[in-house]
């Protein structure tokens, strides 16, 4: 439950690592906060308003992770927080941590790309193979298993991998 | 027993969220036909996760013209409940998908616009509306690329799929002429600095079509005679189809939530 003694700063610190902890369920092993999402947190009395930006337009995963840092506020001694939805500036991979790049890699899904890459309407695109990091792979579908994630395969190893788009 | 229409109170703004809305969330619905059909795994995902997105889009802009109306409808009232007369999005997108060589140049030739529209519209006065245009553009540019891809494989293909990506492209060309049509609502949009004037992006959009035709070996139409009326309500027979399979649920069971 949220004490009297602690200050607005200390409040707020809470109040966004609560909804920091919050997972992508389709890629478990990166935060909403490893991934951009994560804007805004604030505090306002003992009340807390958190600002999100989708990631893709139709991504069926959003209302999902609104529902879950409503979950996690709650469960840190928030009552009733307010999401809100924030779609400007829009969402880009360029805003993913570069410890989710890594924890993304690990988890063997390719990390996103610069997004100036996206603009090439043919090829030209280098993915690195995420687990054996050759770069000698081929592209096998523009759209992978969610709106995020491309599908390779590495010519090296011959393991298919998942990239995720630069967007 | 069937429930009645909204009435919407198209206002210049309104009418505008409302077109592109309809746009999207008609393709999209095409699109979404293809689950579980597709000739390809990859390509299941890959029209779905298109679908998605443009369904995306449309929830967007659907919400934001309920905003602007102001008069107690919401996204979910908006596409459940007009009739096909009260449908105001491009005859192209209602087109059925036929085979996949005629889904694909429909979506070849609606992405290769969206694409340039959603980005021309970053700078939209209106800030939801450039917003939406920002997300939108950046799907829109791989939609494009898709498209493109399948055009030349297509093209460059075998004696039959080059045949049936001809056919296509002729057969949708009519269609296209639509999507740079403006009417003096949406003009005054575009004098006011919320809207663009599409009819600035057809050069920009053939030599888009031009390029990746080339590379198809396919021949685009030079006949510029253009079927209209989907902006008004005026609609092919397939709308109605499409409107009673996405709006049975509604109106079978009025109200009616996950």
């Amino acid at each position: 439950m949220v004490t009297v003694h602690q200050s607005g700063a200390e409040l707020r610190q809470r109040a966004w690592d609560a909804a920091a902890s919050v997972v992508d369920p389709e890629i478990p092993v990166l935060t909403i906060a490893d991934l951009g999402v994560l804007r805004d947190v604030v505090l306002d009395g003992d009340h807390v308003e958190v600002a999100i930006t989708p990631t893709y337009s139709g991504c069926p995963a959003m209302n999902m992770i609104a529902l879950e840092i409503e979950v996690a506020l709650e469960r840190a001694g928030f009552h009733r927080p307010k999401i809100r939805t924030v779609l400007s500036p829009a969402w880009t991979t360029d805003w993913m941590s570069e410890a989710g790049r890594e924890k993304l890699r690990a988890y063997g899904i390719a990390p996103p790309q610069a997004a100036s890459s996206r603009r090439a309407l043919f090829g030209g695109q280098v993915v690195a193979c995420p687990q054996c990091g050759s770069e000698k792979t081929e592209l096998l579908s523009e759209f992978g298993s969610t709106s995020c994630k491309a599908l390779w395969r590495c010519q090296a190893c011959r393991e298919p991998f998942d990239y995720f788009k630069c967007h | 027993m069937a429930i009645s229409n909204i009435e919407v109170a198209e206002t210049p703004l309104v009418l505008y969220a409302l077109r592109r809305a309809d746009d999207a969330l008609v393709l999209g619905h095409r699109l979404s036909e293809w689950c579980g059909h597709a000739p390809m795994l990859e390509e299941d995902m890959a029209l779905s996760n298109i679908a998605l997105d443009l369904i995306g889009q449309a929830r967007e802009l659907y919400s934001y013209a309920a905003k602007v109306e102001d008069k107690g409808n919401d996204e979910d009232k908006l596409a459940y409940l007009r009739d096909v007369r009260q449908y105001r999005n491009l005859l192209l997108v209602e087109q059925p998908n036929g085979d996949f060589a005629q889904t694909l140049v429909r979506q070849f030739f609606y992405s290769a616009f969206a694409d340039l529209y959603w980005r021309a519209m970053m700078t939209s006065r209106d800030t939801t509306l450039a917003a939406i245009a920002a997300r939108s553009e950046k799907e829109s540019a791989y939609h494009l690329r898709h498209a493109s891809e399948w055009i030349i494989r297509f093209g460059d293909g075998t004696e039959e799929s080059h045949k049936r990506a001809q056919v296509a492209i002729d057969h949708l060309w009519a269609f296209t002429g639509e999507m740079f049509a403006v009417d003096d609502g949406e003009r005054a949009l575009i004098h006011a600095g919320v809207a663009i004037d599409p009819g600035t992006l057809r050069g920009r959009w053939l030599t888009t079509l031009s390029e990746v035709a080339s590379e198809a070996m396919l021949t685009l139409p030079q006949n510029d005679w253009m079927q209209q009326g989907g902006r008004s309500g005026r609609h092919s027979e397939h709308l109605g189809h499409l409107l009673s399979e996405l709006q049975s649920m509604q109106r079978t069971f009025p109200g009616l939530t996950w």
